[in-house]
This record gives structure tokens, C-alpha cells and sequence, in this order.
């Protein structure tokens, strides 16, 4: 493998949690006490995309981050949509659809829950969504390891694998979430922002 | 029949989460799937665990799914015709 060193940039970042939400840094959204702070992000940021409300937590949460992180920067419309990756990760995988799959078991088993007791699918349906075929993976880990993710992705680039990555943290365990979104591309965008894993968990940390 | 529709709408919206519809939103004779209501074969499983769960009615041959399956009327007469009194 030819691998040669890609500036990188951070071009947009989403953080996405019950109590706010914040793009590029900025407070963008505020909870009001919502029951359900998803479905009050989808009716702001989203709408009209029935096949949300059939997804997983896991994937209603990476799914709405993407479409705060891409307002405006849509991949598709600068990129082939085998040039742009996905890369995400967590610590819970799918263990909560996992559980509430299994307690359907012994009635019947219920199939639209048992298509997301893998972690990996909401990487379908952030592709799905936004027609990208790019590089994808899904890692587990204890916390989000932002030096382990820009390590990766980086060689992603300097292989000339993508031409951008969509790349993250996407926690999810009953009412426990945690997101973090960022848009990596060779150009600085208005950001300026190096990609590596600092500036990454610096923009987690917000 | 009419009750027996109307009840079908309602349980096919809970069941597909289908949120953004109410039972006005779909029609006797609409298709459910394809172009009509637009849903995907894990619907198709769904509502087989729908006549089960609600009406203790299995299919007994895969193959009819499609023609059970094809809009609510379908359903309604399917379900009138194989219901246990």
C-alpha cells in the first residue's frame, strides 16, 4: 500500500447529548425538559424521513447527529460516494436493542428489532440516508480513544481510501447518550481545524 | 368488515411505527407496499407477527403473503374468512 501524508481537517463537528446539542462548538439546540429529546432534534433538524421512527436509539442518534454535522456540507454533492467513509464507535455496541430483542424471544420474536442488534447498522442508514458507499467500521471501546480513531482514519486518507470520513462516537444505554460527530476533509473549510486526536477530544470534551 | 379495517389501521401504524400517518392516510384498497404505503419486507415480517399477535391467525403458506398482504382490505378478508369463532 502507497501511503502518502494528507493534511486533514476537521471541517464540522456535532455534539449530541439529552441536554444540548452544539455544532462546531456553538450551542445550537437546549433541552426544555422533553421526554423524548430525539424526536424533538428530528422535529427541528430532520422531518420527513418515515424510516426514522423505525430505527433503533442507537441509530436514531448517530443518524440525527449526521444530519446536524452535514446541514449545509452535504458529502454527496462534492463527493463520489465511494470516496467518503464512515468510522464510528462506542462501548455499549447494540447491547440495548440486544436485550429488549430478547425479551421479545420468548413471545415472538420481533424482526423490525432483531435488524438492529448490530452496532454497525447505523452506519446503513447514515449511507443509506446520504447515498454513501465509502470505507466503513464500527469499533468498540471502553471510552472514545480520539487518538485510536484519528490514527485510523488518517490512513484512511494518506491511502487515498477517502476523500472525506465522517467519523465519531455514538454511546447509547437506556437513557444514557452520548454523541460526538465530525466531518474530516483535506481542505481547511472555515474551521481550521487540524484533524488528530486532540483536536478531536477537545471537541468531544466541549 | 368496516370495524375490522379501521382496527387494522391502527394496529399496522403502531406495529411499523409508521408515525407520520393516521389511519385516514391509508386507504382500503391502497397497496401496502412498493408504491403504495412504501413498506419493506421487515414490515412483511411484521405483519405476520400482527395476525399472530392479534388475531391468532398463522400463515400457513409463505406464498399467499403477498396476495394476504396486498392492501387492508386483503388483510380484513383473510382474517374474516380465517378466524376461529
Amino acid at each position: 500500500m502507497n501511503l502518502t501524508n494528507q493534511h486533514t481537517y476537521i471541517t464540522a463537528s456535532v455534539t449530541i447529548r439529552p441536554h444540548a446539542v452544539r455544532k462546531n462548538g456553538e450551542e445550537t439546540w437546549k433541552s426544555n425538559g422533553e421526554a423524548d429529546f430525539l424526536r424533538a432534534l428530528y422535529d427541528q433538524y430532520a422531518g420527513n424521513y418515515p424510516k426514522y421512527h423505525k430505527m433503533d436509539a442507537l441509530s436514531k442518534l448517530g443518524w440525527l447527529g449526521t444530519e446536524i454535522l452535514l446541514q449545509n456540507t452535504l458529502p454527496a454533492d462534492k463527493y463520489a460516494a465511494g470516496d467518503v467513509g464512515i468510522i464510528l464507535a462506542n462501548s455499549s455496541s447494540s447491547q440495548d436493542t440486544d436485550e429488549r430483542y430478547f425479551d421479545t424471544v420468548s413471545d415472538i420474536a420481533s424482526p423490525a428489532l432483531f435488524v438492529y442488534t448490530l452496532p454497525n447498522i447505523v452506519i446503513g442508514e447514515i449511507s443509506i440516508r446520504h447515498k454513501l458507499k465509502g470505507e466503513n467500521s464500527f469499533f468498540i471501546f471502553d471510552k472514545f480513544d480520539t487518538a485510536f480513531i484519528a490514527t485510523y482514519v488518517q490512513t484512511l486518507f494518506d491511502s487515498n481510501t477517502v476523500q472525506a470520513c465522517i467519523c465519531g462516537w455514538v454511546e447509547q444505554y437506556g437513557s444514557h447518550y452520548d454523541g460526538a460527530l465530525f466531518l474530516v476533509e483535506k481542505e481547511p473549510g472555515t474551521l481550521h481545524t487540524p484533524f488528530n486526536g486532540d483536536t478531536l477530544n477537545k471537541l468531544y470534551q466541549i | 368488515m368496516e370495524k375490522l379495517m379501521q382496527d387494522l389501521k391502527e394496529q399496522i401504524i403502531k406495529q411499523l411505527n409508521l408515525q407520520e400517518l393516521t389511519p385516514a392516510d391509508i386507504g382500503d384498497d391502497q397497496s401496502l407496499f412498493k408504491d403504495g404505503l412504501g413498506l419493506d419486507s421487515i414490515d412483511a415480517l411484521e405483519l405476520i407477527v400482527l395476525l399472530q399477535q392479534n388475531y391468532n391467525i398463522r400463515i400457513a403458506n409463505p406464498e399467499d403473503g403477498p396476495k394476504i398482504f396486498a392492501s387492508v382490505r386483503t388483510m380484513a378478508e383473510f382474517i374474516t374468512a380465517n378466524q376461529k369463532s
